[in-house]
């Protein structure tokens, strides 16, 4: 067998970045979650102000692929890894994203005292970075089965969302002096279930990259 | 889509190295199909097939059914004329006669009978423009073929063999031997062509038969391992050896 050894090493390349990025994108999360948790708005502000640092490794992926598709001119699932590559660093961008504005949340509860201890989000976020290990994971191994997996966990995160929906709407009407943090609270909920779908995003990618067929896992 | 040549059990042998094994293969009329695999794999020896190129070669032997619009190509009945009249090639050398432009074109048709100069003009200038060639050698017929580029030659053996109407045009490495510019003008051409013609080429750049081609047939070792539409197979192909072999990561 002939190793296309330039070709393999750049895609080498891309796959740890993409596992570099993955690792920033869950340890914003966790300190997003963190800073929410104690109302650290330093902390807080360090997510915020690092959310650069995952658009810089997006535009690297970028360039990876693209150096890779005009030098090497790949086809069949040599390109579709480049592709889904593209896609799940776009995925991970937008999950940044959307830490950072619960991270922003934090800010905008500064001088407040928590209604309760936050039991039930940071459970959310916990289950939602292992969701994006395992999603990264599914790319790097070519895991149809840990793929699909993301449905179910999805499920899981969705259910843990419904949760803390009722509960922080039974506060909205039986502490009304609150109601800005509950509602402040949902959003960031919000946002975690959406980190999730984009979890579930990689998956269907992986799962187009193995087979060339996208499904809808995000159902 | 209807099948223009059927390629049933074909079995091809140069003495005793068995170069094609047992070929079953239908190609679409009309449609750019490419034949694609390592040297050696029998893509060439198949498309010579097509129109008896193989006859020549001493110690050749064919067994199992080629069939071009329902006749068997290799009956005794069939003329050999009358077959490379039907189904026209282009080599991978242009290979213009040391004659003028007029005459290069004008060659089959005459052998086949055609006298009346004005019909003769009225072929050579169609063909020139089907071959995308006309504009650039309009006021110099009379020139020497030998003095046209490379690009120009080999449209000029593509409006040769257009010239006597056939069917089918096979492409034995049309444009191995050209620059880009002028592989692209080919391609470009054969996009055109395909309207009228069905086109069979063999090609050792798998993005030429990507860019070109409807369908595509991968070989090996003399063998078809598979044949689809050719965004199926550069896409998602079915077997494992077409997806390394198309991916550089055959051997």
């Amino acid at each position: 067998m002939i190793r296309r050894i330039e070709f393999d090493q750049q895609l080498e390349e891309l796959k740890t970045t993409l596992r570099d990025m993955g690792r920033h994108m869950e340890e914003a999360l966790a300190a997003a979650v963190e800073s929410l948790k104690s109302l650290d708005a330093e902390k807080a502000q360090h997510v915020i102000h690092n959310d650069v640092r995952l658009n810089a490794m997006e535009e690297q992926i970028m360039d990876i692929g693209t150096r890779l598709i005009v030098t090497q001119q790949p086809v069949a699932k040599d390109l579709r890894r480049i592709l889904v590559a593209f896609r799940i660093a776009s995925d991970l961008e937008r999950m940044g994203d959307l830490a950072r504005d619960v991270a922003k949340v934090t800010i905008r509860l500064q001088g407040e005292k928590l209604i309760k201890p936050l039991v039930d989000l940071p459970q959310m976020s916990d289950k939602v970075r292992a969701m994006v290990s395992e999603s990264i994971e599914s790319y790097l191994t070519e895991n149809t089965d840990l793929a699909y997996k993301m449905a179910e966990d999805d499920d899981e995160v969705d259910h843990l969302y419904s949760k803390i929906l009722k509960e922080l709407y039974s506060h909205l009407s039986s502490d009304p002096d609150h109601a800005n943090q509950a509602m402040l609270l949902i959003m960031v909920g919000r946002y975690i279930e959406r980190i999730a779908d984009h979890a579930t995003n990689i998956g269907e990618s992986t799962v187009y990259l193995v087979t060339g067929h996208r499904p809808d896992l995000n159902q | 889509m209807e099948a223009i040549i059927q390629i049933n059990k074909l079995n091809l042998y140069y003495d005793t190295y068995h170069a094609l094994k047992n070929v079953d293969l239908d190609l679409p009329e009309k449609t750019v199909t490419a034949f694609i695999g390592p040297s050696g794999c029998g893509k060439s020896t198949l498309l010579r097939t097509l129109n008896r190129m193989n006859d020549m070669i001493p110690g050749t032997r064919i067994e199992g059914s080629i069939k071009i619009g329902g006749t068997e190509i290799y009956s005794d009945e069939v003329h050999v004329e009358a077959l490379r009249k039907q189904v026209g090639m282009v080599f991978q050398q242009p290979n213009p006669f040391p004659k003028s432009i007029y005459d290069n074109i004008a060659y089959g048709p005459r052998l086949h009978g055609i006298k009346s100069k004005s019909e003769l003009d009225g072929i050579v200038e169609q063909s020139l423009k089907q071959a995308a060639l006309w504009d650039e050698v309009k006021d110099y017929l009379k020139r020497s073929a030998l003095s046209l580029s490379g690009g120009q030659q080999q449209r000029l053996c593509i409006a040769r063999a257009l010239a006597v109407q056939p069917d089918i045009l096979l492409m034995d490495e049309a444009t191995s031997a050209l620059d880009p510019i002028s592989t692209l003008k080919i391609e470009e051409l054969v996009q055109e062509l395909k309207s009228k013609y069905t086109i069979v080429m063999v090609t050792h750049n798998m993005h030429q038969a990507a860019r070109v081609s409807g369908q595509t047939v991968f070989f090996l070792n003399g063998e078809v391992v598979e044949s689809a539409n050719t965004d199926v197979l550069f896409s998602t192909p079915s077997d494992p050896r077409t997806e390394d072999y198309i991916s550089g990561r055959f051997g």
